[in-house]
């Protein structure tokens, strides 16, 4: 295989190729190539003795700013089954409020010959800034309420294992948009493996130019995302509903008059799930507000496939790292376009 | 004494609006004062000459809306400081903001800035006043007593004043004075956290959005109570579309309102974030989250930027003004949610502005 890098048609694709930071970064061809690894993957972390030495030698930092369980976790999990020395650093909300500080703890790892940064921020943007200032690939574990692209990798990947080719298939995100990271990553996702995205949630839940029975057009960056009117019109005849968390601060801040109502005309149920196609799988990207933004009996119910979206969320990372770290291969998907066309 | 400093400024596109003057001509300063405009091509023998051909020369420009810093923050900049820098960019008259420590909302505090100004200062210095106490939004400040201290206006600087019976009395109490009012044009509970323009680019960068009407709440409010006072009111660093129908609606009404916009305005929008100049980038790279563009009001939307040029070309809008805040924070190495607000653009205002103009006059 060729390690050339080969300068794509789209600009700038081909400088920021060395991280992942958005999948909006990525063409369809190297999503499949992710997913394709991650089934691989996932053979790997289900063996009784599950230990690779692919990325043994190689350095990984997880950088969390802002808490988190299940993708730290599974970020070091990854990086261990693949033989990498994973190390964690957590930093203190105080620590970060400096931006200077956040320039200079980049610069002390990358004086460590880092291979990876893996990176959680509560601050849209934080992971280009970092990318900009090291060498080492920078993978986004979730900026703000940008982008979360290792999340939606592997809700790709669950759906994926299930119904095969994407393409035509109908998604719906019910839920906060106007804050997750989630929504924006998933919506690039799958619409860029042909699914169509449907999107419910309460008016004052969306950005102010995103109108409910409305189409989004390509200016927005989301061209092609139905706003649905309604979540029952969302769900109708769906293969994939996906239930957003919804955070009790919104209630605060007046966006919602309670999680009671919420619940009530905006939360996946029973009842709403049976408006969906038989066979639809129900999806959370965690953690779940159990009776608020999805009852508890679908949550654990036939369709729910949640826990199986945290175990792949193990193998999806581990075809990450090992797409951005292993030896001789870190330019890899530079070439991959070319090589599937 | 004999030697007196001899200046001609030669060949150089002259225009000076309140002489109604736009000619090629050579300007003739005699220790510091311009003794006469000529007939452009003269030969002056015993004079220093500055050959200004295919520039423009005009009379030392007015900043509105200056922050001198002093008292109180003179680690930032002082009012010497501050003055030389608005003699590098043309400006010859400052207008101090009163958020000072102490509040210009007394005559001493005046009193002290003009003084400081009279003896250190490389331009003329003229001082605003605040609306309320220390700007508190409560009470009305000794208006004046202000007034009497030289203030040429009142404001609360960026602050602006939440409570529309106390911005009603302000005007109407102004009106004795004979001085304007100067609101900032913002109604903070609209923005909420927002760190840009409300709209495409924030959705997509995930960046919490202003959206316009956080301005144009505040502009209407505004004209509706200078129209009940009969005051002066001055909207400063208007933006958004809405601002301009509202203001064109007042002005058609006789509200005395005059109003201005920031050069980045007329020039950018908030396209500019994503750091590709400009344009809207196929996928967001690593130049964005530009945090040179995070001012106050935001850089909006293209629309919004293109009525602006509209509205100064019809007339609607009185002045430009440039707007900087001084500071020693770094702006380059912070993320976008933690930078302080406020332009670094100061040296290329005046090009911008006059970029823009004659592109809207040749439609």
């Amino acid at each position: 295989m060729t390690t050339t890098v080969t300068p794509s048609t789209e600009s700038g694709i081909a400088s920021t190729r060395k991280n992942l930071i958005d999948i909006d970064d990525l063409t369809r061809e190297e999503i499949l190539e992710i997913l394709d690894s991650a089934e691989g993957m996932l053979e790997i972390a289900s063996r009784d003795v599950r230990k690779t030495p692919a990325l043994r030698g190689k350095t990984i930092i997880t950088m969390f700013f802002e808490n988190s369980t299940r993708t730290r976790v599974s970020f070091e999990q990854a990086g261990k089954i693949l033989g990498a020395d994973v190390i964690n650093v957590t930093a203190s909300a105080s620590s970060v409020s400096k931006g200077e500080s956040l320039l200079n703890t980049v610069k002390t790892l990358q004086a460590m010959q880092v291979d990876a940064l893996v990176v959680r921020h509560p601050h849209s943007g934080a992971p280009y800034f970092i990318a900009k200032h090291a060498d080492a690939a920078v993978v986004n574990a979730g900026d703000g309420t940008h982008a979360h692209p290792t999340q939606s990798l592997l809700d790709l990947f669950t759906v994926h294992q299930h119904v095969g080719d994407l393409a035509g298939k109908k998604v719906a995100l019910a839920g906060d948009i106007l804050y997750s990271r989630v929504a924006r990553s998933d919506i690039h996702a799958f619409q860029k493996l042909g699914a169509e995205v449907s999107i419910a949630c309460p008016n004052t839940l969306l950005p102010n130019e995103w109108k409910p029975g409305t189409r989004l057009d390509e200016s927005s960056g989301f061209g092609g995302v139905n706003i649905a009117k309604s979540v029952d019109e969302a769900v109708d005849g769906a293969d994939v509903v996906m239930a957003l968390r919804i955070q009790k601060e919104r209630q605060d801040a007046g966006h919602l008059p309670s999680m009671r109502e919420y619940s009530d005309r905006w939360g996946i149920n029973s009842k709403r799930m049976a408006l969906a196609n038989s066979d639809a799988l129900l999806m959370h990207p965690g953690p779940m507000n159990e009776g608020v933004e999805i009852s508890t009996d679908v949550a654990h119910g036939a369709q729910s496939v949640v826990e199986e979206q945290v175990m792949n969320g193990v193998a999806v990372r581990m075809a990450v790292l090992y797409t951005l770290c292993a030896p001789g291969r870190s330019s890899r998907l530079n070439g991959s376009s070319d090589e599937v066309a | 004494m004999t030697n007196k400093r001899k200046l001609a400024v030669t060949g150089g596109r002259v225009i000076d609006p309140g002489q109604g003057i736009d000619k090629t001509a050579d300007v003739l300063i005699v220790d510091g004062k311009i003794e006469d405009i000529v007939d452009a091509g003269g030969s002056y023998a015993d004079y220093e000459i500055i050959d200004a051909t295919g520039k423009v020369v005009t009379p030392g420009f007015v900043d509105l809306h200056t922050h001198l810093r002093e008292p109180g923050q003179e680690w930032k900049e002082t009012i010497a400081t501050g003055t030389q820098a608005a003699a590098q960019g043309g400006f010859t008259t400052v207008c101090a903001m009163p958020n000072t420590d102490p509040v210009q909302d007394s005559a001493s505090v005046i009193e002290d800035v003009l003084r400081k100004a009279n003896s250190e200062g490389a331009v003329r210095v003229l001082t605003i006043g605040a609306i309320t106490v220390g700007q508190q939004g409560k009470q009305l400040s000794p208006m004046g007593e202000l007034a009497d201290a030289g203030v040429i206006g009142f404001s609360d600087d960026g602050n602006p004043v939440n409570d529309a019976n106390l911005m009603r009395q302000a005007l109407a109490y102004s009106v004795d004075l004979g001085l304007p009012i100067i609101n900032h044009a913002e109604d903070k509970k609209i923005r909420g956290n927002g760190v840009m323009a409300a709209g495409e680019v924030a959705t997509r960068l995930g960046l919490a959005g202003a959206p316009a009407e956080a301005e144009t709440a505040m502009v209407a409010r505004d004209l509706h109570l200078a129209d009940l006072t009969g005051a002066q009111l001055h909207v400063p660093h208007i933006s958004t579309i809405g601002s301009l129908v509202a203001l064109r609606s007042a002005k058609e009404c006789g509200v005395n309102v005059t109003a201005e916009v920031t050069p980045h305005h007329i020039t950018l929008s908030d396209r500019w974030v994503y750091g590709e100049r400009g344009d809207v980038p196929e996928v967001v790279g690593l130049d964005a989250y530009d945090t040179n563009t995070k001012v106050n009001p935001p850089l909006r939307n293209v629309s919004d930027r293109d009525a602006m040029v509209e509205g100064l070309a019809e007339g609607l809008i009185d002045i430009i003004r440039p707007t900087t805040r001084p500071t020693l924070r770094p702006t380059k190495y912070v993320l976008m949610t933690r930078r302080h607000m406020g332009s670094t653009f100061s040296r290329l205002r005046l090009r911008k502005s006059l970029r823009t103009r004659p592109e809207t006059s040749s439609d």
